[in-house]
């Protein structure tokens, strides 16, 4: 093999990671810091949900009361996943779904934050910008995503 | 939606009840998807194609019309159906909502 950072799926069954060390340790920290965030509000953190209903309180309330504790402890279990095996070199199918789902809620709450409104790409990251480094960050959490997204669609096959 | 079968069951009455009108039944409840400037395209089609078991072109097609029109229909049925479909996308991390056609 001979790609740098990244994500691939192997040929033997689960996915490569390639990362340096302080990455993994940003991914452990920044899981931690989101699932604390969730436990602490119950999972009303911005960015994380947007309504079901767009017209009707009621049949929200409902909706949220009906569905938003399993959806909050799937995403606590995915952040945890990512936490505990942000040192692997190797996910299971399970790990790699847990990562995706956790990397997208890191960059949804980030981008919440950020006033991010369109594709950020680290290249567009103006150095100056006193939140260069949080927008850098939501790029590399986007390319990382983008490498496990590709490699977990390739298992998909075509058609 | 193509390539899916949808059997409808008639309700089987023995006696119809006089003097009452016959209900229609309540119309379909549909799932949509907008767009926002998180999600990946690709992870959308990822989606899409977990979710509803729908053919890469089938998922491709819905995304980019999610992408290009701001929204798109992603599936249908009753509502206790697009309740799971809406409980599994926000799962998921899209922007799904529901109402009745």
């Amino acid at each position: 093999m001979d790609w740098r950072d990244g994500i691939r799926a192997r040929r033997d069954g689960g996915y490569g990671v390639r990362l340096g060390a302080r990455e993994r340790e940003l991914l452990r920290s920044l899981s931690n810091e989101l699932r604390e965030a969730i436990e602490a509000s119950g999972g009303d953190v911005d960015g994380l949900f947007k309504p079901a209903f767009r017209s009707d309180e009621r049949a929200e309330a409902d909706f949220v009361e009906l569905t938003r504790s399993g959806v909050v402890s799937d995403k606590l279990e995915a952040l945890r996943t990512l936490g505990e095996t942000a040192g692997a070199e190797l996910l299971s199918e399970g790990d790699a779904d847990a990562w995706c789902v956790a990397l997208n809620d890191l960059r949804l709450v980030l981008a919440d934050r950020l006033g991010v409104t369109g594709d950020l790409l680290l290249h567009d990251v103006d150095p100056g910008d006193p939140n260069a480094p949080a927008y850098a960050l939501y790029a590399w959490l986007t390319w990382l995503q983008g490498e496990l997204i590709e490699a977990l669609s390739s298992r998909l096959g075509a058609g | 939606m193509g390539g899916m079968s949808q059997t409808i069951q008639a309700p089987v009455r023995i006696r119809e009840p006089a003097g009452e009108e016959r209900r229609e039944p309540d119309p379909p409840w549909i799932v949509i998807v907008w767009d926002d400037p998180v999600n990946l395209m690709t992870y959308v089609t990822l989606v899409f194609r977990r979710l509803f078991g729908y053919s890469e072109e089938k998922a491709t097609q819905l995304m980019l019309q999610v992408h290009n029109e701001g929204k798109a229909v992603v599936s249908n049925g009753t509502r206790e159906k697009a309740e799971h479909d809406v409980e599994r996308l926000q799962a998921a991390g899209l922007w799904a909502t529901m109402q009745q056609d």
